[in-house]
């Protein structure tokens, strides 16, 4: 299964870049050790990088390379790639299938509360009501719990900065205790 | 409430004429005298627990969800693909691109070697285009920055306002290849995130004036937000020089009578077609106050805040551009390329909208002044940045060459572009030569 996807992904991008295609496989190898060759990140505080919106992976890579978004390993994984590297990269990201959320059915209490905490704090405004994304607003849907704890404690204290200011300002009236049933709720949602 | 549902056109014509005139004393301030700069200093960008989220009003419908702020690219678009031959201008004017590949670039400003300057908001650097024996080249000057959005220059100095410091680089046209760090010159200045990018400009009086913009969509703002300020060079002397200002990303000064004029972004989500946003003039330095939180588009007082208030207590705007039009970068024409109509007029450059379903502007407007420094008319100059309520590109600064040819930035691209005029000979014209 694994390969089957694998190969059929290659061949989605080998569609389109015919001569790149092998250099673009080799190019992402290192990336899916870590982000999961499904587009299922199955390493803690690793994001799942499956059906990603194209500009919004695009941003963050060009982020890592500029090191304006500072995580070492990031920031040497994509040190040599060039603006066309860049590009096929986040095609390719786009391109892996969506993650599933966890096979449990939750804590219908945290649940609620983490539904209402989006309607309250209009996530469901830039990030769609599904949380499926939109352009350079990234898909959270079935994004792994413990990554979307950290990527919203930094965007708070900013440790991280955003591409403008809106993660920030969003995050300003928001608690702690609020970010952990977000998350919760968010990596629980299709 | 008056309600305009008129066309484009109309809009800006009934805002400029249907606003305010002012009397116009000229405040008389000190040149700076020297003083030792401040020490270096990076301070960590903490925001205040003031902030309110750009989000906080806005409502629950459908189509109401599908508005977000539009990125800018972050890759800068090839020279060959940008979209120079959609755009629209008057008859004999002709655009082509000066220069590519610098992300996001924004606030434009030009040395006296010639040497232009291109700031970014998003990205980390400050970009110089040189001309190398007829090359044009673009590249980093400067990097490492927070949000430089605001850059001036003043006898050689370069000046850059990023979010929360403003620093300078002396005889910077000597060291475009071996830039020192800029120095900082000032730092007593909130963190926020919302409207924290600054532009900066130098006033007749030599001081660095920059704006400090509302750390929310709509709230009541600190005291040390919502304002225009003013330093001298050396970064002592801060001065407020106006007040109740939500955001500004652009100002300049007449150079008939020296009066600050600058555009202001209005609130977002109190509906498609209000506020519009407002080209506003400073005629009491030190004394106006424009209405932010209380009063929008200087007629529509705030459904929260605009309780006990009368927008009658503040400063009018002297021309309204369009609800959520974002304009942003705006000069005076002091070239002499361009025809007569155009002397003396403001070019301002109308970013385009994003809370509105039908996006409007992605345009370059001209604002003519009658001679008491009102506005006589605003229309549209160049055209076609947004094509199918798509984004070709979006404008955000502007500047005049020395050969009065206009520069435009392009901070969706990456790019800047230059409109020249060069009136076509009619056949009568041509045979009276010979």
């Amino acid at each position: 299964m694994r390969t089957a996807i694998t190969a059929l992904t290659m061949l989605a991008v080998a569609a389109v870049l015919p001569a790149a295609a092998a250099e673009l496989s080799e190019r992402v190898a290192p990336c899916l050790a870590c982000h999961g060759e499904k587009g299922q990140s199955t390493t803690p505080e690793v994001p799942s990088l499956g059906a990603q919106m194209a500009p919004y992976a695009l941003i963050q890579i060009y982020l890592f390379r500029e090191k304006q978004r500072v995580f070492d390993v990031m920031n040497e994984a994509v040190k040599g790639f060039n603006d066309d590297d860049l590009r096929h990269v986040s095609d390719f990201i786009a391109k892996l299938p969506a993650p599933a959320p966890p096979g449990d059915a939750g804590d219908p209490k945290r649940l609620e509360h983490g539904r209402a905490l989006v309607a309250q704090y209009r996530c469901n405004i830039c990030h769609r009501a599904d949380l499926s994304g939109q352009d350079n607003v990234p898909r959270l849907a079935a994004q792994r719990e413990d990554y979307l704890v950290k990527t919203l404690r930094d965007y708070k204290s900013r440790a991280r900065v955003g591409y403008d200011a809106s993660m920030a300002e969003v995050l300003q009236p928001v608690s702690d205790a609020e970010i952990v049933d977000l998350a919760y709720f968010i990596a629980r949602q299709r | 409430m008056k309600y305009r549902r008129s066309s484009y056109h109309t809009l800006l014509l009934a805002g400029a004429a249907g606003l305010s005139l002012y009397a116009a004393p000229l405040a008389a301030q000190q040149a700076p005298a020297g003083a030792p700069p401040a020490a270096q200093a990076t301070p960590a960008p903490l925001p205040s627990p003031t902030t309110n989220s750009v989000l906080k009003d806005a409502p629950k419908s459908e189509a109401a969800a599908k508005l977000a702020p539009v990125a800018a690219l972050p890759i800068p678009t090839a020279a060959d693909k940008l979209p120079v031959a959609k755009l629209h201008a008057p008859k004999d004017f002709k655009i082509e691109v000066f220069a590519s590949g610098m992300t996001n670039a924004r606030s434009l400003r030009i040395g006296d070697k010639g040497t232009v300057f291109v700031s970014s908001r998003v990205a980390d650097k400050i970009y110089v285009v040189t001309n190398n024996n007829g090359k044009r080249e673009a590249k980093p000057l400067v990097t490492g920055l927070f949000r430089p959005n605001g850059i001036a220059l003043h006898n050689g100095t370069l000046y850059i306002a990023e979010l929360s410091q403003i620093s300078k680089i002396d005889n910077v046209e000597d060291h475009l290849n071996d830039s020192p760090k800029p120095q900082v010159i000032y730092n007593d200045l909130p963190k926020d995130e919302p409207h924290g990018w600054k532009f900066l400009a130098i006033g007749p009086d030599n001081r660095l004036y920059f704006n400090i913009g509302a750390p929310c969509n709509i709230c009541m703002p600190p005291d040390t937000h919502a304002q225009l300020r003013s330093i001298k060079l050396d970064g002592s002397d801060a001065r407020i020089e106006a007040r109740g200002i939500r955001q500004v990303v652009g100002m300049d000064w007449n150079p008939a009578n020296k009066q600050l004029y600058f555009t202001e972004n209005q609130r977002d989500w109190l509906s498609e077609d209000i506020p519009q946003d407002k080209l506003n003039r400073l005629a009491n330095p030190g004394k106006d106050n424009f209405g932010f939180p209380y009063c929008h588009e200087g007629d529509i007082p705030d459904q929260e805040f605009g309780w006990g208030h009368s927008c009658d207590e503040f400063t009018k705007p002297v021309a309204l551009l369009g609800p959520h039009s974002a304009p942003l970068g705006m000069r005076f024409y002091t070239g002499r390329m361009f025809p007569a109509e155009y002397r003396g007029a403001i070019f301002i450059a109308r970013h385009g909208s994003w809370n509105r379903t039908r996006k409007i502007g992605g345009d370059i407007v001209v604002a003519t002044l009658n001679k008491d420094g009102t506005v006589k008319s605003v229309k549209p100059f160049i055209t076609g940045f947004l094509d199918n309520n798509n984004y070709l590109g979006r404008p955000a600064d502007l500047e005049v060459m020395k050969d009065g040819s206009l520069l435009i930035s392009d901070d969706f691209n990456g790019a800047v572009y230059r409109v020249s005029y060069a009136p076509q000979k009619t056949s009568s014209q041509i045979s009276e030569r010979h």
